[in-house]
């Protein structure tokens, strides 16, 4: 497949931060350094307009990341045809150094639910996402990343670790993986995983792009700590703690910040991705 | 675990319908609450989406009034693309029989003119014709000319002052809204929508031309239903909004 032998991604392995329209004069007159910007595919499926007109400016100066969150791989019925020619031809002309879906679903029967929903971790989910994938990939002419979810939740049904899952999936469709830092740790508090020991058997070798971000923090229904995968927060330290416990081991990996809502002036984002940028230039791969 | 999603997406938007079996917790026992936080994200993620889309309906009717209705629309009319800025399409449908709005008669209208902002801010981007190509022409010759309107461009005819209404709420221009009819042309001419009161007959000349018919006819049905209709000011204000994309002569 075309594509193939472009490594699992051509984002520079330095910092990125998620854009977001209103920081457009801000990025481009001081970028500090970010290196690459990420997009939400889905806010660029459009016919024209401003918001085309302002990635495309975007794109002459930076790596782009195209990020999909409605692509709904994990859906047990097929893959919206229509969503994926969108997809294909926004690709096409942004040729972006990267793809990247996530391990979730968010259609069914026609409706678009806009939330990443959880999948059992069995046999039959295994087949049809990797069948989904393999779509993708094949429609797209190239690789994809996909990326670990943060989980509230479990399902009785499941019969293997996520990691477990994630690595089957790449190891039948070719597919990279997204590593979101911030989504581990908010499992392993939820009580889904183990953080440490979901990394330490991560298959880093696959791992095209990490994800830092912030989350919010609940209590659950016995009083208990629960966090919620919000993006409206600085990245949190036990997070950053991980982050550079993964980077001591993969070296330097293209890092996002994602900042999705209450999004803050542009100095506070760029101040996040100094952090990563610094701890990516002290480790060595 | 076949066609657990179907049960998932049911009780997402119905509290009352039990938590999907096969859900746990971390402790192995069934999920209960936490399934919570799938139902509260994808409400609140869908109330803020239509709050983005609909500021002005939110402005009028004020934030916790907002809240509620749009609790009642996102579960009864959940999305059908992952493209969130069409969101909101029959929103105006909606609010014409929810009953709390029902004293508010121009807010269907309202919400109207705030799509169509919103498809002409996500429009293709189109060149605009020169109108020079009508000043060679005998008059025959410019009454069977067809003008092509830009995808960009919406017109919002109402029996209220959806103008005002908009204008009042969504710029600095605090002037009162008086009442009476008013229909508005949406533009994008730059790279800025453009909201503008029509005058008189500007509507109907303008839906005719869209729906084809030739510059002659739109006219003089403008001009049958609205006698004070101004065809060379409706020209002149077409041409400045740049929203003619041909001119076929």
């Amino acid at each position: 497949m075309d594509g193939m032998d472009r490594g699992w991604s051509e984002l520079p392995p330095k910092a990125g931060v998620g854009y977001k329209p209103r920081h457009f004069e801000d990025i481009l007159a001081s970028p500090g350094p970010v290196a690459w910007v990420e997009i939400h595919a889905e806010n660029y499926m459009v016919d024209g307009g401003p918001a085309i007109a302002g990635l495309k400016r975007l794109a002459a100066r930076f790596p782009v990341s195209c990020h999909g969150v409605g692509l709904s791989i994990g859906s047990e019925g097929p893959l919206d045809a229509e969503h994926l020619d969108r997809l294909a031809h926004l690709v096409s002309w942004l040729d972006p150094a990267s793809v990247s879906e996530h391990l979730a679903w968010s259609s069914h029967g026609g409706g678009y639910l806009a939330d990443l929903l959880p999948l059992p971790y069995d046999e039959a989910t295994l087949a049809r996402v990797a069948d989904h994938i393999d779509e993708v990939q094949e429609r797209l002419g190239r690789r994809i990343l996909l990326e670990n979810p943060s989980n509230y939740l479990g399902f009785s049904a499941s019969t293997m670790a996520e990691v477990e899952f994630l690595g089957a999936v790449a190891g039948r469709t070719g597919c990279g993986l997204l590593l979101d830092v911030n989504n581990v740790h908010v499992s392993a508090v939820n009580g889904t995983c183990a953080a440490e020991a979901y990394l330490d058997v991560f298959p880093l070798d696959l791992v095209g792009e990490i994800h830092l971000a912030g989350h919010e923090v609940e209590m659950d229904e016995s009083g208990g700590r629960l966090l919620i995968d919000a993006h409206n927060n600085p990245v949190a330290d036990p997070v950053w703690t991980l982050y550079a416990s993964v980077l001591a081991r993969s070296g330097p990996l293209p890092t996002l910040i994602e900042w999705d809502n209450d999004v803050p002036e542009w100095p506070m984002l760029a101040s996040e991705a100094e952090r990563a940028d610094a701890m990516l230039a002290g480790c060595h791969g | 675990m076949a066609d657990y999603q179907h049960a998932f997406a049911d009780a997402l938007f119905d509290p009352s319908k039990p938590v999907p079996a096969g859900l746990v917790g971390p402790d192995g026992l069934p999920a209960g609450r936490r399934f919570d936080i799938y139902r509260n994200n994808v409400v609140v993620a869908l109330i803020e989406a239509l709050g983005d889309a609909f500021p002005v309906v939110r402005a009028v009717v004020g934030e916790e009034f907002f809240e509620a209705m749009a609790g009642v629309y996102v579960r009864a009319h959940p999305p059908s693309s992952p493209r969130m800025m069409f969101y909101g399409a029959d929103f105006a449908e909606f609010l014409e029989s929810f009953p709390p709005a029902a004293g508010l008669a121009y807010l269907p209208d309202v919400a109207r003119l705030e799509y169509a902002r919103r498809l002409a801010y996500h429009a293709a981007d189109e060149p605009a014709a020169d109108p020079s190509v009508l000043a060679g022409l005998d008059p025959a010759a410019i009454s069977q000319v067809q003008l092509a309107l830009q995808a960009a461009c919406h017109i919002v005819c109402s029996a209220h002052p959806v103008h005002a209404i908009w204008r009042f709420n969504a710029t600095k221009d605090k002037s009162p809204v008086q009442p009476g009819a008013e229909d508005v042309l949406v533009s994008r001419p730059g790279d800025a929508v453009l909201v503008q009161l029509l005058p008189p007959g500007g509507a109907a000349f303008l839906l005719e031309l869209e729906a084809g018919e030739p510059l002659g006819v739109a006219a003089a049905r403008a001009a049958a239903e609205t006698p004070e209709f101004d065809l060379g000011a409706s020209l002149a204000g077409m041409f400045a909004a740049r929203i003619v994309r041909t001119i076929s002569v």
